[in-house]
């Protein structure tokens, strides 16, 4: 039987994958910080409009040391997953991360964020405070962080809201997690004009962990748990955080100049097209 | 609501004016012929007219899409344009098919309009100050940002750099090329890391949202702006109208997500009618140039 669920596992097709990243038993951002790090210190509020509880951020320690970590939150449960709005950031989520980033680069400690989200929350509100704005000024922004700087996709990696706080020095991923600039849905809606083909969606967008370490947008792949991360969360989040630490050594001997340059770099070579 | 000057006459008219049109509707293809329609006011236009009123309707003020060729037209300094990168074209790299293969429809659409992407870049002048001009072109599938629109706009901004140029940059964008797949939303980090090395040269950006200007566009380059502008009636937005319908189930209001309601909303400086648009950049650049 085991052996049997094994190889079924090795063979998933993308969009099975993406149910899996979707699964609601699959830990959250908070599932992992309690199990990764230790003095977990939450803040809210981006100072301007209010708190979104659908992305969390804090201060927090990583083996003994101090660093800045924040990802999106989705709940557990219905009740849960509406106060969360499904791990669906609002601008002011955007905002408070920022925030937070720039506290960790004026105290010169690491940032980690923790992608998990189905994109960034479409709403009259979040419209009206500049959704838009909130995420590009993210992403100029943290092209100029003077510190270290690693991401993790744990789940759903959707689009603009999750390239909202991810823009580390490395990118990581979870192995039944997924990347990509529109869900299958969504793209099967629009290209093929019809949803239900979500399936050759998944499977033309390239949105798995393997295909994206090909492509170079990802470092790593982080094994899951057979069966997937929420089968053993304290398993899935030991695997996660020896990445963070193994990548995150090299980077803490970069100057502030060298790390600016290494995520320039990084992202500024992404692209295919011929001349 | 387009002209701020409305006559008691176009008051009472107004109401049935100004029916919005549905954003799908629009095409930037006008026929060649001697008339046009009007996309907003239903009226019919000398089509002489309306190229030379640059390309806004005289009756209603409506703003039609231009070509990049067109922009640069009307706006840089007489043959004052010098195109970069003009060779850069998108490839299917993913393989990807969906009612046509992604790389027929590249050629397909490059001899339908004669560009090789969705932007146009070069250094101009505009009023005689220099500028590093970047113009999208809705007409290129439907303006949307691949690989290619993001690859030109970093060199756009680096080369503003070396040559201490401020960067105009006209977006008219659907959003990310989804053809693409992840490559174009890493685009919109692209561009933006560009602008932060941009400001960080004390170079000033001046970004303007034609319409429409939506998803990947507006979430990185074109609401970057030490100065946002945009021309009047234009879509933008991070999510469009018919995502969110159907996300929240209610009716929009009117004028959502238009121009008007992004300058009342704070994320403007200036919508800006098309003919005052080489006055109002000269006097801004001209600002920034002052030693």
């Amino acid at each position: 039987m085991k052996n049997k669920e094994s190889s079924d596992f090795n063979n998933l097709t993308p969009l099975q994958i993406v149910q899996i990243a979707r699964q609601i038993q699959r830990p959250t951002t908070l599932d992992y910080i309690n199990c990764i790090f230790t003095d977990f210190v939450e803040l809210h509020g981006d100072r301007n409009f209010g708190d979104d509880p659908a992305l969390v951020a804090g201060l927090a320690k990583l083996d003994g040391c101090s660093v800045a970590v924040m990802g999106h939150q989705k709940g557990k449960s219905t009740k849960e997953n509406l106060a969360r709005n499904f791990g669906m950031a609002n601008p002011e989520g955007y905002r408070k991360a920022l925030r937070i980033m720039r506290i960790a680069e004026r105290n010169h400690k690491p940032i980690i964020s923790l992608i998990d989200t189905p994109g960034a929350y479409c709403g009259i509100g979040a419209e009206e405070r500049g959704q838009a704005e909130a995420i590009a000024k993210n992403l100029r922004e943290m092209t100029e962080l003077t510190i270290p700087f690693v991401t993790v996709i744990t789940g759903e990696g959707g689009s603009g809201g999750a390239l909202g706080i991810g823009m580390g020095n490395r990118v990581l991923m979870l192995e039944y997690s997924i990347y990509s600039v529109i869900s299958p849905e969504g793209c099967a809606s629009i290209l093929f004009r019809d949803a239900k083909r979500a399936n050759d969606a998944a499977l033309a967008m390239k949105i798995t962990a393997p295909d994206l370490l090909k492509l170079g947008v990802i470092d790593e792949i982080i094994k899951e748990p057979p069966g997937g991360a929420h089968n053993d969360v304290q398993q899935s989040a030991s695997n996660i955080k020896s990445a963070i630490i193994k990548h995150l050594g090299p980077l803490l001997s970069l100057s502030q100049r060298e790390l600016i340059a290494d995520r320039y770099n990084k992202f500024r070579k992404m692209g295919f097209f011929s001349e | 609501m387009i002209s701020s000057t409305l006559s008691i006459h176009a008051w009472f008219k107004r109401k049935q004016k100004e029916k919005e049109t549905p954003y799908v509707r629009e095409r930037l293809d006008i026929p060649g012929n001697l008339w046009v329609k009007c996309y907003k006011c239903g009226q019919a236009i000398f089509n002489k007219e309306l190229e030379d009123n640059l390309k806004v309707c005289p009756k209603c003020g409506y703003h039609f899409k231009l070509s990049a060729n067109e922009r640069i037209k009307q706006l840089t300094d007489n043959g004052s344009f010098k195109e970069i990168d003009p060779n850069i074209q998108s490839k299917d790299f993913l393989n990807f098919t969906d009612s046509k293969p992604y790389g027929k429809r590249i050629i397909e659409t490059v001899a339908k309009s004669l560009l090789k992407d969705a932007i146009v870049c070069g250094t101009a002048k505009i009023g005689g100050q220099g500028a590093a001009l970047g113009i999208m072109d809705f007409s290129f599938m439907g303006g949307s940002m691949g690989s290619v629109v993001g690859e030109k706009i970093a060199r756009l901004i680096e080369l503003a750099i070396e040559k201490k140029l401020p960067v105009i940059i006209f977006a008219a964008s659907g959003g990310a090329r989804m053809q693409e797949g992840i490559m174009s939303l890493m685009q919109m980090a692209k561009t933006s890391a560009a602008l932060g090395r941009l400001r960080e040269n004390g170079l000033p950006y001046i970004a303007i949202c034609t319409d429409p200007t939506t998803g990947g566009t507006s979430a990185s380059f074109a609401m970057l702006g030490d100065i946002n502008l945009a021309e009047p009636g234009a879509l933008i937005c991070f999510a469009g109208p018919r995502v969110i319908e159907q996300t929240i189930r209610q009716k929009l209001p009117p004028g959502f997500q238009r121009s008007e309601y992004l300058l009342q909303h704070g994320m403007l400086d200036i919508v800006c009618e098309r003919k005052q648009l080489k006055e109002t950049l000269t006097k801004i650049l001209g600002w920034f140039n002052e030693k």
